[in-house]
């Protein structure tokens, strides 16, 4: 593989990451709460398809049918049970709400479908590549699937911007108990966050299955990659999303282009490094506000 | 003009130690003092358990002090857990040195590296604060497992270590000694710490970091302060871990690197009282008892029971064991805090 090789197949990759991340970055724009049982909901999704995929010998495309709306209601139970208190209870409780949710998830797929590895089949386009040049090849699946994070991306971006739920939302987002002297239920409209954020999360949960293999414990790799590529791109920017998810897919595939091995650790590096570099400007910013005060 | 000309007899009187609190913290003393002879006193059995309620103590008061006083909830704690595993195995086993002298520098080690660690993660608030801390972990436990030296991906043992310097017996007793050693000084430490200036200051954190900070409160040193504790006190845990099961694996949730130890140390901590100085301990009893009667028995159940029981207190008994009992009894049995009494 070339390194022009590896730099598209990240940016491809980058696609997976900004579908999977939407969700997460939607439910912290909204809500202000960062759901650690992000990546077990997709994972989820990918067991939910698979279970389709077995029982009704269909392709995973159409086993999306039923999975999607069942993962829009899955995300709106979630918010009016748990996360709703959750986040009454205080700050810090949605944290160890969601993450007792990853554990208790993670394990119950592990005593469900047991920890046997598991894919799911991408039929004819999961195979399929156009070989552009001698060392440059496009798969096909790759691109669907940045085609589907940028649809995703555009449809959440014209939703916000130009329908009611879209205002709502923002509203909401601002200041939840204003709009509720409007007249708007603050509390349906997180539930609608929620479920739209699931709904994405088991959407890139069964890319992620179709593309290679999962098993119950990788989950929680997807929420880090998940929030990575938030972070990279700016925390509550949807569009910095395919941005992040660009950046840390790029860093992935050209760290295994070095060494295998160092595909993970190359994103995870270049995640700390932004942040470092944050915290430097940060901590400058602070020296200088600190000078000009005194 | 009557009994309001007598303001002495009703004032509210602020006080710190009370009677009740005296007593127990002289029979804590002494409950400590008998268990620092515990080897001398106990069976092997015991020794061993006791081993392993002493470091869950240890990172239950940790993360307690993390979450609880500096409002930071890590994830990725068990980087620590994990540095200082191998940290022994790596200055015993490589580099020949006693045991028990690895596992205290490894511990100056975990405290070291967490002041770079935090200048840059500390920046990170709430749930990015969180992730972040899991990133850390993560990227510790690939770097072991692509050392070959470490025992890469299938993990190590310390087995040598001890074998060639102690008896089974004499290891046992000693390891049981410094993980006795180790919760002590924590718990000194954290109480020390909690009763200082610089305890009231992290509690204003905790509540309001904004506020904190308007009034004077120095919040990047206090977080600081917090995290580097932390950090020494899992680092210590960590070494008493692979001196206590010998065999560590670094990739995993149930490695040394695990995300399960910070399922543990969350569970203790609320089950106990978020916020308590005496709920960790609870929490960490309550876990000890768990995992010696039903870990084995309940199989990948354990764990979800553990996740839900962890979600079930955080939403319904936030205060946890210890802090409901405190506000029913408005009892404190350790002098951490003030109180405030109103009339005779």
């Amino acid at each position: 593989m070339s390194w022009v090789n590896a730099v598209v197949h990240g940016i491809l990759l980058g696609g997976f990451y900004a579908l999977l991340a939407t969700g997460l970055s939607l439910m912290f724009g909204v809500m202000r709460i960062i759901n650690l049982a992000h990546g077990s909901l997709a994972l989820v999704g990918a067991y939910m398809t698979f279970l389709v995929v077995e029982h009704l010998h269909v392709s995973a495309y159409v086993a999306l049918l039923p999975v999607l709306p069942g993962a829009l209601i899955v995300g709106y139970l979630l918010q009016r049970t748990v996360l709703e208190r959750s986040l009454r209870a205080g700050e810090l409780v949605p944290l160890l709400t969601t993450f007792g949710m990853l554990i208790v998830i993670g394990n119950l797929l592990q005593y469900f479908f047991s920890p046997d590895v598991r894919g799911l089949g991408s039929g004819s386009i999961g195979t399929a590549s156009w070989r552009a040049t001698s060392s440059l090849t496009i798969p096909w699946f790759d691109v669907l699937v940045l085609g589907v994070a940028v649809g995703v991306l555009g449809g959440l971006h014209i939703l916000l911007r130009h329908t009611q739920l879209g205002r709502e939302l923002r509203a909401t987002a601002a200041d939840p108990d204003t709009v509720e002297l409007l007249g708007v239920n603050a509390r349906a409209v997180y539930a609608r966050a929620t479920a739209i954020a699931v709904a994405t999360a088991a959407l890139a949960g069964v890319f992620y299955a179709m593309r290679s293999n999962f098993d119950p414990t990788t989950g929680p790799t997807q929420l880090i990659y998940a929030f990575e590529a938030v972070v990279i791109g700016g925390i509550g920017s949807l569009w910095g999303t395919l941005v992040g998810g660009i950046v840390l897919g790029v860093a992935q595939t050209v760290g295994a282009r070095i060494d295998v091995q160092y595909f993970a650790l190359a994103g995870h590096v270049v995640f700390l490094a932004v942040l470092t570099v944050r915290a430097v400007v940060q901590a400058g910013g602070f020296r200088v506000a600190l000078r000009t005060a005194g | 003009m009557s009994e309001h000309a007598l303001p002495s007899a009703s004032a509210p009187r602020v006080e710190r130690w009370t009677p009740v609190s005296l007593g127990f913290t002289v029979a804590l003393a002494g409950v400590l003092a008998l268990l620092g002879f515990g080897p001398l006193l106990f069976g092997q059995g015991t020794i061993d358990n006791l081993t392993e309620l002493y470091f869950l103590v240890i990172l239950a008061i940790m993360w307690n002090a993390l979450a609880g006083y500096g409002g930071l909830v890590s994830v990725g704690q068990q980087a620590f857990i994990g540095i200082g595993a191998y940290a022994v195995v790596f200055l015993s086993v490589e580099h020949s040195l006693s045991p028990y002298l690895a596992m205290a520098l490894a511990t100056l080690f975990g405290a070291a590296i967490s002041i770079p660690l935090g200048a840059v993660v500390l920046w990170l608030r709430g749930g990015a604060f969180a992730i972040g801390m899991w990133v850390v972990a993560e990227v510790f436990a690939i770097l072991v497992s692509l050392d070959a030296t470490l025992g890469g991906g299938t993990g190590t043992s310390a087995v040598l270590a001890f074998n060639l310097r102690y008896t089974p017996e004499q290891r046992l007793h000693d390891t049981y000694w410094f993980a006795f050693a180790a919760a002590a000084i924590s718990l000194a430490v954290v109480f020390a710490l909690l009763r200082s200036r610089l305890g009231a200051s992290l509690q204003a954190i905790r509540d309001d970091e904004d506020a904190a900070a308007s009034v004077g409160v120095r919040v990047f040193f206090g977080k600081g302060v917090l995290f580097v504790l932390a950090g020494a006190g899992c680092t210590a845990a960590g070494a008493v871990i692979v001196a206590w099961q010998l065999s560590i694996l670094p990739l995993g949730p149930d490695s040394i690197f695990g995300v399960n130890w910070t399922a543990k140390m969350i569970f203790m901590v609320l089950v106990g009282g978020l916020g308590t100085f005496e709920g960790p301990i609870v929490g960490a009893i309550v876990l000890y008892l768990l995992e010696t009667y039903l870990s084995t028995r309940m199989g990948v159940w354990y764990l979800v029971m553990l996740g839900g029981i962890a979600i079930g207190v955080a939403l319904l008994l936030p205060r946890g064991i210890w802090g409901t009992l405190q506000e029913r009894l408005n009892t404190r049995l350790l002098p951490v805090g003030y109180r405030l009494r109103v009339g005779r």
